[in-house]
């Protein structure tokens, strides 16, 4: 039963892979350099539609427009800031999976630090108290 | 005492940052556009491809500027609720068609009633990314001096209508 069933699902998963890749047009450069900023910069934009994907994971059509928007960028030897504040210009900070630190991001970025030290503090607590308690 | 009081009162923490959490809407992301000029465009108007419209047209007077699609489900519930507002109010309502097809758009408007004075094609949605557009329908009020100064993303429904947008137009409108 399983080599039938495995027959029949193959093909349909591979249809399926196929159209979620088949709006990508293969995209080129003129030197491996402007390849990796290109690469690099769509893994460091969130995509606004689909918000826990990077802009190279979406298939949104809006991923799809910005990819493209930052291929131009790239292709007219456009460095990385630039590139980034054009986005953020038009879309916010939120854009940015690594926001620049602000009032309003403070949290975000030592909010994890601040719960990592009320946990020590919790744990040297409660280690102390059973020391204490032998 | 400790023993059980702090559990509950984390516990009590994490359910206020929930609560706060759950009334927050993750689509909604404030736009850095407030109370900046209104991106320059000069797009084909939708009924007439060879006139175009521009940025400038918008000005002078308080305007709303609405994104919308033929493809896009949301803007089926607006838009009634926009055809009402033309017709109750004196407001200036745009439309900036995005990504759509031209025929599709014209007979969506023709089926639905047209609310808008103009509406300029956007049909690769250029002008949508200057604007910042991730979630149609979006509607933008722009000031006389062509300075956006609120931005509604998603479906207004009649309530925000009276109560956000309608009041913030008479806002500006007494602005010099």
């Amino acid at each position: 039963m399983n080599k039938r069933f495995m027959s029949i699902l193959i093909p349909i998963l591979f249809f399926y892979a196929q159209n979620c890749f088949t709006n990508d047009e293969p995209v080129k450069f003129k030197n491996i350099l402007q390849e990796e900023q290109y690469y690099n910069l769509l893994e460091e934009v969130r995509c606004l539609v689909c918000q826990n994907q990077s802009l190279a994971d979406s298939n949104a059509p809006l991923a799809q427009d910005l990819r493209n928007e930052i291929y131009e960028m790239v292709n007219s030897k456009k460095n990385n800031n630039e590139i980034l504040d054009f986005l953020v210009k038009r879309y916010g900070d939120f854009v940015l999976y690594r926001p620049p630190l602000k009032k309003n991001t403070w949290l975000l970025w030592f909010g994890p630090f601040l719960i990592l030290i009320i946990a020590i503090s919790i744990g040297i607590i409660v280690i102390k108290k059973q020391i204490g308690d032998k | 005492m400790i023993r059980y009081l702090l559990p509950l009162t984390i516990f009590l923490g994490i359910t206020v940052l929930f609560i706060y959490g759950l009334q927050n809407d993750p689509r909604y992301i404030p736009s850095p556009l407030i109370n900046q000029s209104a991106p320059e465009f000069n797009l084909p108007t939708l009924h007439e491809p060879e006139l175009n419209i521009k940025m400038d047209t918008l000005k002078g007077k308080v305007s709303l500027l609405n994104v919308w699609a033929s493809w896009c489900a949301a803007c089926r519930i607006e838009h009634p609720i926009l055809n009402n507002a033309v017709r109750n109010y004196d407001i200036k309502l745009y439309g900036l068609n995005y990504k759509d097809s031209r025929s599709e758009a014209l007979i969506w408007l023709k089926d639905l009633g047209n609310p808008y004075i103009e509406s300029a094609y956007d049909k690769d949605g250029v002008v949508g990314i200057d604007y910042g557009v991730y979630g149609v329908p979006e509607t933008f009020i722009i000031d006389k001096q062509g300075i956006i100064r609120y931005k509604h993303i998603g479906p207004i429904n009649n309530e925000q209508f009276d109560n956000i947008i309608m009041p913030m137009i008479r806002n500006l409108e007494e602005e010099k």
